[in-house]
């Protein structure tokens, strides 16, 4: 046999062999979650606190709550700020290093292990009003938020066509109403899919709460208190190696799957057939 | 009528100015926070952070080289496993998938690249250790054992492990970014590869490797980025123990990384300023590396885009 062909014939195997085994720990984790995870799932998981140490039943209503007040108020903060650093990228930074020192700010922080996040929100929050608060954690995740948000605003505002804009100059509009009204609403698609990946994003981020919202065993009463998540319940119960927190654990890294892998394929579903913007 | 208009606009341009100034301005603070409370460690410690073997809080001795080297052998060994994997990948998604194949490959790292840390974690830590302690820990360190590296006991929870589940997580990094450089080798130089009667495997060393290779290069340090900086899952199956690689240099020894120390101690050493001090320090440590690694990497990407 002709060796280029062999050596065709070999690539073309080895590349298609390992191409296929990376899907093998994806189907492994997922399947893993599943069948460790739907023995904890029952209407009291979703419904009552964590049991004492020691003691079985209980649920995880308080991280699942926890969970979703801590996303919103990261995302009141993130997005919205995302937004408008975006906005500004997009449509009214004439001056070039203007632009790339804000540019260069906001991509090393997204560069910025999401711990130090956590540090930096334990050291500035955390320590000074004494005890860990959702509010830190807030702070923390809305800084892992802003950088994609920002970069999907520019991005969908910038790949508006030329004539869109060039219309909306024609009609005498002022710049305000092209930006939002106009460029923004056009651009509105990439900005929604960009928001909703990075709340995915911080479903699952677990570092920055061990040093701001921490855990806490009952609901929550406040923001300005410890709060219970399921990423650092998760954590917490899976390093305790106790059987019964174990379950839970994974009852939870069922929850917290389901919640990151769902918005994920939808946004990538939408987006695709959306074609870009 | 006119007024109103003109407000409204300065309104909308200051308001996004202010955002921007004020992200960026945090992005400052940040830095200098750390930096600030670093200083008791560095003028304490100098430079036995680095250097130092020993971490002992309650004799005030405080040396992270073993914390340095976990991360640096962690995220190296992963990278080693995960650059041939994504080159790989990148070679069949290009010359050889068909296009239904390749929707379910990207869905594929999308959807690795999606699962939370503390997922992998909990998975390294109840389903891939024990099968790792057993099935491959244990039968090498009783055959080749004699070798330092691989020397028992076997616990599992090492930074072996720890390595193979950042190989898993930025895996899925690496790939996405190299099947887009790879993907716009520009199609005329392809075909003409082909009208000389190159196989496809021809065609992508002699063209679409050169082509990409500085891309696949900044994609491979975003992915080493990742991995110094991930601590979720590192913490989890990483054993969190100081004795590699000082008192035993096996690569199935439980170790620390700077992210998992930190992640461990940090809370608690509040009432230990020097302790605050030198987990703040490791931290600015490892911002900075991870700041570098990522400017090099996105002036690589954009010379790649710019004159690709």
């Amino acid at each position: 046999m002709d060796p280029r062909k062999t050596k065709e014939l070999f690539i073309r195997t080895v590349t298609t062999l390992v191409s296929f085994s990376v899907a093998l720990p994806l189907l492994w984790i997922v399947a893993d979650v599943i069948i460790k995870g739907m023995p904890a799932i029952n209407f009291e998981f979703f419904t009552s606190l964590p049991a004492p140490f020691g003691e079985t039943g209980g649920g995880v209503g308080n991280a699942v709550l926890g969970t979703l007040v801590i996303n919103a108020m990261s995302s009141l903060i993130g997005i919205p700020l995302g937004i408008l650093t975006g906005i500004y990228q997009s449509e009214y930074s004439s001056n070039k290093k203007v632009y790339s020192l804000i540019r260069t700010s906001i991509d090393s922080l997204a560069g910025v292990p999401s711990i130090i996040l956590g540090l930096f929100a334990f050291t500035v929050i955390v320590m000074r009003v004494g005890h860990y608060t959702a509010l830190a954690a807030a702070f923390a995740l809305a800084l892992i938020m802003i950088p994609p948000v920002s970069k999907a605003t520019e991005e969908g505002m910038r790949s508006v066509p030329i004539e869109i804009r060039e219309a909306a100059i024609a009609l005498g509009l002022p710049k305000w109403v092209i930006t939002l009204k106009v460029v923004f609403a056009v651009a509105k698609g990439s900005v929604i899919t960009g928001s909703l990946l990075s709340f995915a994003r911080i479903s699952g981020e677990t570092a920055p709460l061990l040093f701001t919202s921490l855990f806490s065993y009952y609901w929550p009463t406040g923001i300005n208190e410890p709060m219970a998540s399921l990423q650092v319940l998760i954590y917490n119960y899976a390093m305790s190696g106790f059987g019964e927190w174990v379950t839970k654990a994974w009852g939870a890294s069922l929850l917290l799957l389901l919640i990151v892998l769902l918005i994920n394929t939808v946004v990538r579903a939408v987006s695709k057939n959306n074609g870009g913007y | 009528m006119q007024k109103i208009p003109s407000f409204l606009d300065s309104a909308v341009k200051y308001g996004a100015l202010a955002a921007s100034i004020s992200v960026a301005g945090i992005f400052l603070f940040l830095f200098l926070t750390l930096f600030s409370n670093s200083i008791p460690s560095i003028t304490l410690n100098g430079l036995d952070l680095l250097l130092g073997k020993i971490w002992d809080p309650n004799d005030g001795v405080f040396g992270g080289l073993p914390a340095i080297l976990g991360t640096i052998f962690s995220s190296i060994f992963s990278l080693g496993l995960a650059l041939p994997l994504s080159i790989s990948i990148s070679i069949y998604y290009t010359e050889y998938a068909p296009i239904k194949i390749r929707s379910i490959i990207s869905t594929v790292m999308d959807l690795l690249a999606a699962i939370p840390s503390v997922i992998y974690g909990i998975w390294g830590l109840w389903t891939i250790s024990p099968l790792l302690k057993t099935h491959f820990q244990e039968p090498i360190a009783a055959t080749i054992g004699f070798i330092p590296i691989f020397s028992g006991p076997a616990y599992g929870l090492s930074i072996f492990l720890a390595s193979l589940v950042l190989t898993i997580m930025i895996t899925p990094i690496i790939s996405s970014l190299s099947i887009d450089i790879f993907s716009k080798t520009p199609v005329h130089l392809r075909e003409g590869m082909f009208a000389l009667g190159a196989t496809r495997w021809e065609v992508c060393r002699k063209v679409a490797v050169p082509f990409a290779k500085r891309g696949v290069i900044a994609a491979a340090i975003l992915g080493l980025g990742r991995a110094l900086g991930e601590t979720m899952a590192v913490a989890m199956v990483i054993g969190n123990s100081y004795i590699w690689p000082f008192s035993s240099v096996s690569i199935f020894s439980p170790a620390h990384t700077i992210t998992s120390k930190v992640a461990s101690e940090f809370p608690e050493s509040v009432s230990n300023a020097l302790q605050f001090s030198s987990l703040t320090e490791l931290a600015l440590v490892l911002l900075v590396i991870s700041l570098s690694i990522n400017l090099v990497a996105d002036l690589m990407l954009k010379r790649v885009e710019g004159g690709g």
